[in-house]
């Protein structure tokens, strides 16, 4: 479902944010990617969502090859995209219901289907009763679960993760992962980048290690390169 | 899940195909789409009178210069079509040319086709006439002689008043014999006309700048608003929202701030009529002129709104085109 290969990200002075990263996960695979601040995570997620291209090497996303990519189509591989990032990017002038309801609104769902699919997604995170309410009034727990819900309302086949637990204690983070886990079970590539090995030791589950770009743990020998990828 | 992610990236039909009708269905949703946002528009603006409402003002009153203007020049070519329509050609006969002799010519001249009627002035007539009209009876005296040739005064048919065959009227009387002089007083129309020329000029030229300045004006409001809107543009982008999507709701608000912009236009252009029209009506009876300054209209005015509106949108465009592309979620995520 997300493949690198040999790939690669400099920006434009000398600093190299990844060095030939391969690795592949598969549809319903839950992987975290982790590594201390800096190695390269960041990067590698929006090279995902094509909000940066690689300087050289390949990144497929559901079959489709992201270096080839028009401008005009990013909107439309994003779609497939679900993304939670650890500050929520939710909107204060709108109730969660509307928050929850744009990915759908950009996709031209008609009105009625919106208002079943977001209640839907909201009923999956445990905050139906709260759709009329803005995120403002709800706890850090509570607004990250509606950026869940946003990340999935359109049921896109991979979800990714940045920090979803930065701010969260250790109850509410084991609620998001038990949601992230649920979402793998029907199939959705989960990449959930982290800092906390504590919650990925609990997990037990594969893990990509970046280290100064270097992808030096849990990467894939499917394609030439090898583990360390170098 | 849901989508087959070998697929070709979803475009909204592939959402819509599972329906029954889906064209149908899916240009319903586009339309509530477009509703919607047209609505949640007009509602931003409502939000903050005061601000929305100096907008309007100063659009209005950059549309409305130059519309009055407009209708200024209208009303004055109306004056000089009404003028030509009346246009009689002089003709003066040689001094020397007898009472019988000037009826014959009069009769020869009302024969041709393009002539309506002629009228001849004996020179003796046109003497007393100018005796009591001018009090110069005294000086007229004086002369002994009667200083005055017979003249004819020659209407043209309607259609041979145009420029050009009222010259050929001219030629013709002109190769006739005993004819002195042949005169078409037109020649404070043709200065009217062409101060109305240089003035529709200047209309124009100002009604360039003036729209140039609506759409800086519209352009930098919006541009504020971009700003003002930035979270949202970049969710909207991260969510998969295209171009086309992020840009509507800022050319709804232009459009809007165009029609408040337009209907302020009218209103004062309506109100500035009415403040002139008595004086105006005044100063037309002392000249017996038929001269009124004409209205908008109807179509007038719907034509000035929807200029003002794809002014308004045009303005939010190039705002749009130059700062929309500039917010790209590249930032979002850190570490």
């Amino acid at each position: 479902m997300i493949e690198f290969r040999q790939v690669s990200k400099r920006y434009d002075s000398d600093h190299t944010a990844l060095r030939q990263v391969n690795f592949h996960l598969g549809r319903g695979e839950l992987a975290f990617l982790t590594g201390h601040s800096g190695a390269g995570k960041s990067t590698l997620l929006k090279l995902i969502m094509v909000m940066e291209r690689p300087s050289a090497g390949e990144v497929v996303v559901g079959g489709q090859r992201l270096n080839s990519l028009p401008k005009r189509q990013i909107p439309y591989i994003r779609r497939h995209i679900g993304v939670v990032f650890q500050n929520h990017q939710l909107l204060f002038d709108r109730t969660v219901f509307d928050n929850v309801a744009m990915p759908l609104e950009v996709m031209g769902v008609a009105p009625r289907d919106i208002g079943r699919r977001v209640r839907a997604a909201l009923d999956k995170v445990g905050l139906l009763s709260k759709e009329k309410m803005n995120p403002m009034q709800l706890s850090g727990g509570e607004q990250q679960r509606v950026g869940i819900a946003r990340a999935v309302v359109n049921k896109p086949p991979v979800l990714l993760a940045d920090e979803p637990t930065g701010n969260l204690d250790p109850q509410l983070s084991a609620d998001i992962m038990q949601l992230f886990t649920e979402f793998s079970q029907v199939g959705v590539t989960v990449l959930i980048a982290t800092h906390d090995i504590a919650l990925i030791n609990q997990m037990g589950r594969r893990r990509l290690t970046l280290d100064h770009g270097e992808l030096i743990a849990g990467g894939s020998a499917l394609v030439g390169g090898g583990l360390n990828g170098r | 899940m849901a989508a087959d992610p070998r697929q070709k990236p979803d475009n909204p039909r592939g959402a819509a195909a599972r329906t029954k009708s889906p064209i149908n269905n899916q240009a319903r949703s586009y339309l509530d789409h477009h509703r919607k946002v047209a609505r949640a528009s007009a509602q931003r603006l409502l939000k903050t009178p005061i601000a929305s409402l100096m907008t309007w003002t100063v659009m209005g009153v950059a549309l409305a210069l130059p519309v009055a203007l407009l209708l200024l020049l209208t009303s004055l070519q109306g004056v000089s079509a009404g003028w030509e329509s009346s246009a009689r050609i002089t003709t003066y006969l040689s001094m020397d040319t007898s009472v019988q002799q000037a009826r014959e010519i009069a009769r020869e001249i009302d024969s041709d086709g393009r002539i309506v009627s002629v009228e001849l002035v004996e020179r003796d007539q046109a003497l007393a006439e100018f005796r009591a009209a001018s009090g110069l009876g005294d000086a007229l005296d004086f002369l002994g002689d009667n200083p005055l040739p017979h003249t004819l005064l020659i209407t043209p048919q309607e259609n041979a008043r145009t420029a050009a065959s009222v010259q050929a009227l001219v030629v013709f009387i002109e190769g006739m014999g005993r004819v002195d002089q042949v005169q078409v007083d037109l020649g404070w129309l043709q200065r009217l006309n062409a101060m109305t020329d240089i003035l529709a000029r200047a209309v124009w030229a100002l009604s360039l700048l003036l729209g140039a300045a609506v759409i800086l004006v519209i352009g930098n409001t919006v541009r504020l608003a971009i700003e003002n809107r930035r979270d949202e543009i970049l969710v909207a982008k991260l969510v998969g929202g295209t171009d086309a999507f992020v840009r509507r709701p800022f050319l709804y608000v232009g459009a809007w701030f165009g029609l408040g912009g337009g209907i302020v236009a009218w209103v004062l252009i309506q109100a500035s009529l009415w403040w002139l029209n008595g004086p105006i009506e005044r100063l037309a009876a002392l000249y017996r002129s038929e001269f009124a300054l004409q209205g908008l209209g109807f179509d007038g005015a719907a034509a000035l709104i929807i200029i003002a509106m794809l002014l308004g949108w045009l303005g939010a465009w190039v705002a749009v085109k130059r700062h929309l592309d500039d917010i790209e979620p590249g930032e979002i995520a850190g570490g």
